[in-house]
Formats: structure tokens, sequence, C-alpha cells
């Protein structure tokens, strides 16, 4: 399934970023931030990928830990590496944005620090399964399951905590004209992501497919 | 062997992408005008001391360079993984084809 | 149902039958717990007087310390002479052994606050204590939220290599909205104005993810347990 799905997938995501230049370039410029505020482009659409990637993690831990299928597991594992590397594009380009709009390079925005700490959890998923040693895919599953849960409330607290504190950013709102390249952006996003997950998915059954291989050696 | 090839041309195509996007990017700065005096301001104007085209050229040069990266990462790891997969796989037939002497 | 909370009354009690001996979790716990507080009393010092506002967050640090160090050895005497997989292997539902477990570290979270609560009221005069009871219902329901998390995970890392550091490493990113809702909250208790709408919020949102992530963990407890 995978061995068609990626070239298809990344095709697809080549043409959404081969049109991208061309409608951001397109797209006006925003009164206060000017011309630097066209990272939100692809600013925004990083998280949106990182967001499925953790729902995607969320709902395969599940599966693997109530139905025990190795495939749910091999997929957990793609979209906690493909949600860190997404969630780094945002944590890159926020401050690279910020340090134009807010004159500084980090400020303890809601979002930011939503992003922060995700970022967090996903890192200690990847080391659990990196350095937790046998049985640690169960564990981690039970990490995924909870980190989903948790994206409501780092959102509601972080949301809550952030408002009673003066904010000095300048929130765009979003005429048309500003939504068609983000839209389209985003897709491309999607898309990458997906793509990603199919080749990444396809390294993790590699992987199973040679320790079975090597087991199968063993008992000769 | 598929994902050789086709991750070789896919990775060569997003860095002509990159070039190209840095082209069309360049070419759509806007001319920075001075400011000569303090003018008190609620919010920060469109001309400002930092140069925005460099840091949204960084910004997404920066995402490529990630997504870029992190499939070259795949794709070496599933390198590695067949090599060893091809190398088992012929000492299992080695193995096999051993019990004809005995 | 009975049943269940029965299992899980003999854990706490087996528990506490074995605490009482040494009473060697509580006292360096506490002990633990008071340095904590006393290290951040010096860290943040300004001109000779504490800083201000530091006391919700010192609070709440403490028990985010403490409590981690009685998790990692909440399941340690299990870990001797299999007597986890002896509990495990138990005909009982394995929450219920989840749910023994977490009450018992309620109780040893319960005592080491409420002396530090005192010390920090002492040490920075904030007035801790002028909302005692809605003070007392925060701290509740965020250890509660953070011992459900945490007690989850520390079963899950009792085999694991490197239990020791990963259960920080795991625990601390998914509880940090504990943290902040329990220092928000108690904020608004103890400044000049106290402001007790917001207080309220930030424990009804305590409450919520209590709920949640308990469900969760007594729910999730038996697959990730099962070899």
């Amino acid at each position: 399934m995978h061995r068609r799905l990626f070239p298809v997938l990344s095709g697809l995501s080549l043409c959404f970023f081969l049109v991208a230049p061309v409608l951001i370039v397109g797209a006006p410029y925003e009164s206060t931030m000017g011309l630097v505020q066209k990272i939100f482009y692809f600013h925004f659409p990083a998280w949106m990928a990182m967001f499925l990637a953790i729902f995607i993690l969320g709902i395969s831990s599940g599966v693997y830990l109530f139905r025990r299928k190795p495939s749910a597991d091999r997929l957990a594992v793609a979209a906690a590496e493909l949600a860190v590397v997404f969630g780094l594009m945002g944590l890159i380009t926020g401050p690279l944005w910020g340090i134009k709009a807010w004159g500084v390079w980090w400020q303890w925005d809601a979002r930011l620090t939503m992003a922060v700490v995700l970022e967090l959890i996903l890192v200690a998923y990847l080391l659990l399964r990196q350095y937790g040693g046998a049985g640690s895919d169960r564990l981690a599953a039970g990490l995924g399951l909870f980190a989903m849960a948790n994206v409501p409330f780092l959102y509601i607290s972080t949301e809550i905590w952030r408002t009673v504190h003066p904010r000095t950013s300048v929130v765009p709102t979003l005429p048309v004209d500003f939504g068609v390249p983000l839209w389209w952006s985003l897709v491309g996003f999607i898309v990458l992501c997906l793509s990603l997950l199919s080749v990444r998915c396809r390294l993790e059954e590699q992987r199973a497919m040679l320790d079975q291989l090597y087991l199968a050696v063993e008992e000769e | 062997m598929w994902e050789k090839r086709r991750l070789s041309v896919v990775g060569l195509g997003l860095v002509v992408l990159l070039l190209i996007s840095g082209d069309i990017l360049g070419a759509a700065q806007p001319t920075e005008a001075a400011q000569d005096g303090f003018v008190p301001m609620g919010e920060i104007p469109p001309e400002d001391q930092l140069p925005a085209a460099p840091l949204l050229v960084a910004a997404y040069a920066i995402v490529w360079a990630l997504a870029i990266g992190y499939l070259w990462t795949i794709w070496r790891r599933l390198a590695e993984v067949e090599k060893e997969l091809a190398d088992v796989a012929r000492r299992v037939e080695e193995r096999e084809s051993v019990p004809e002497n005995g | 149902m009975n049943r269940f909370l029965q299992v899980a009354w003999l854990v706490v009690w087996k528990d506490l039958r074995v605490e009482a001996r040494s009473k060697e979790m509580l006292f360096t716990t506490l002990f633990f717990a008071i340095s904590i507080v006393l290290v951040f009393s010096f860290g943040f010092v300004r001109a000779g007087q504490a800083v201000e506002g530091a006391a919700a967050g010192i609070l709440w640090i403490a028990m985010a310390f403490s409590g981690t160090l009685a998790l990692g050895r909440a399941f340690e005497r299990e870990r001797y002479h299999d007597a986890l997989r002896g509990l495990l292997l138990a005909p009982v539902d394995r929450p219920a052994i989840y749910l023994g477990k977490l009450v018992g570290l309620l109780l040893l979270l319960s005592l080491v606050e409420t002396v530090v609560a005192v010390l920090v009221a002492f040490l920075f005069g904030v007035p801790f204590f002028r909302h005692g009871w809605w003070l007392f219902l925060m701290l509740s329901l965020g250890t509660v939220g953070f011992a459900s998390v945490g007690t989850l995970f520390s079963a899950m890392l009792v085999r694991t290599r490197s239990r020791t550091v990963l259960l920080p490493v795991l625990l601390y990113p998914v509880t940090i909205p504990v943290l902040i809702m329990g220092v928000s909250g108690t904020t608004a208790l103890v400044q000049a104005e106290p402001d007790l709408a917001m207080a309220r919020l930030w424990i009804s949102l305590l409450f919520f993810f209590d709920t949640v992530f308990l469900t969760l963990a007594l729910w999730t407890f038996e697959p990730v347990m099962t070899e």
C-alpha cells in the first residue's frame, strides 16, 4: 500500500509547494507587519500539520494499546517523529516572525507556550522509545494517548493564563486575499505530512520485517 | 530500488524548488523608507530597523531544510535496513543450500 | 464495585503497614520538600527580600518535585522478589491496584504539602490561609491530577531500564497544565485583592483535568501493564 502512496502524495505536495510561492507573493501585505507577516503562510500550516500528527499519534496509540495491531504502533512512531519535525518548523519560524513583529525573539504567548510544551511531550515520547528498552512500545502508546488528551487542556490553560497579562502582538484578521494562499499552503502541508508519514511507516515495516527475519534465522 | 530513484528525484525537485522560491520572494522586496527623528507610535510601523526580507527567506529556507533533511534521514535509515534485509535473506539462502552436502 | 474498592483499600492498607514500620518514604520525602523550599527561598531573593509573587510557584514546584520523588519509589518495593508479578497475577481488577497505589501516594503527599504550605507561608509572608478552604481544594485537585498521571507512568516504567530519569522526563511535560492552573489559581487567591472568580475558574479546570486523566489512567492501566 505504501509503495504507491508515497510517490503520489509527494508528487501532490510538490505541486502545492510549487504554486504556493506564487500565491504568497500575490497576497496583500498586512498593514502593520508588512512583508514579514508572510511567514504566516508556512508558520500556521506547520502547526496544523503538527496537530494532525499528534491526533494520528493519539488514535494509533489507543488502537495499539487496546487492539495490539503492530501497524498501529508503527504509525504512532512515525506520527510522533513527524510531529516533532513540524513542531520545530513552527517553533523556528515563530521567533523569526516575532523578532520583527514584536521586537523580541520570544514571548510567553499562549500559543508559543503550548507549542513548546507539546514539543517537550513528543520528544519525551521519542526518548522513551529510544532508551526505554523492551516493552517500551506499550508504555509509549500510553504516553501518546495522554499527549493527545492533553492538547485541549494545554490550549485552555495557556490561553487563559496569557490573556490575563497584556499582549502586544497584533493578531491578523483574515480576509479572502489572505485566506487563499493560507488554505493552499495548509493543504500542501497536510499532504506533505501524509506523504512523509507513508515513507516513515515503510521504514518501520522494513525494520519489523528485519527483526522477524533475525528471529527466524536464530531459530534454525 | 524504486525508493532510491524516486526519493532522489523528489529530493532534487525540492532543492530546485527552494532555489526558485528564493528568487521569486527576492523579487518581491519592498523598498525600505528611512525614519528621521523619533515618532511615538502605538504599534510597530511598516518600515522598521530590521529588514524583513532576510527573516522571511530564512523562515522559508528553514522549513524547506527541515522537510528535506528529515526526508533524507528517512531515506538513509531505509537504505541501511534494506541492505541488512538483503544480507540476512542471503545468509538464510546460503544456509538452506548447505544441507545438500550433508 | 464493592470488590473493586475492597481491593484498592487492601493495597492502601498494605502500603501503610509497610511504611509504618520504617517511615522511610515519609521522612525522606518531607525532608526533600523542605530542602526544595529552602533552596528556592535562597534562590529567589532580591536585595535581601523574597521576590514578590514567587510563593505560589514555589509551593507547586515543591509539590511537583517531592511528588516525583515519592512516585519514583511508589512501586519500588514491588520490584523485589517478583512482588509486582504476584500482585498483577492476583485475580482482581488491575485498576484497583492502581487506585490503591494512588490513594496511598495522595495520603503521603497531602501530609508533605501541608507542611510545605505552612513553611512557605511562614518564609514568604503570604496569606495562604486567608482563603484556606479554596487553597485546600486547589492543592487537592492539583495533587490528584499530578499523582494520577504519575502513578500510571511510575507503574509503566517499573521494569524499564532508565526508569529513574525517564519518569520526570515523561511526567513533567504532561502535567504542565496542572502547574499552570495551580500556580495561577493560587496567585489569584493570595494576591493583594484576591480574585475569587478566577480561582473558581482554575479550580473547575483542575477538576476537569482530574476527571479526564484519572479516567484515562484507570482505562489504560490494564493494557499497559500486561506483558
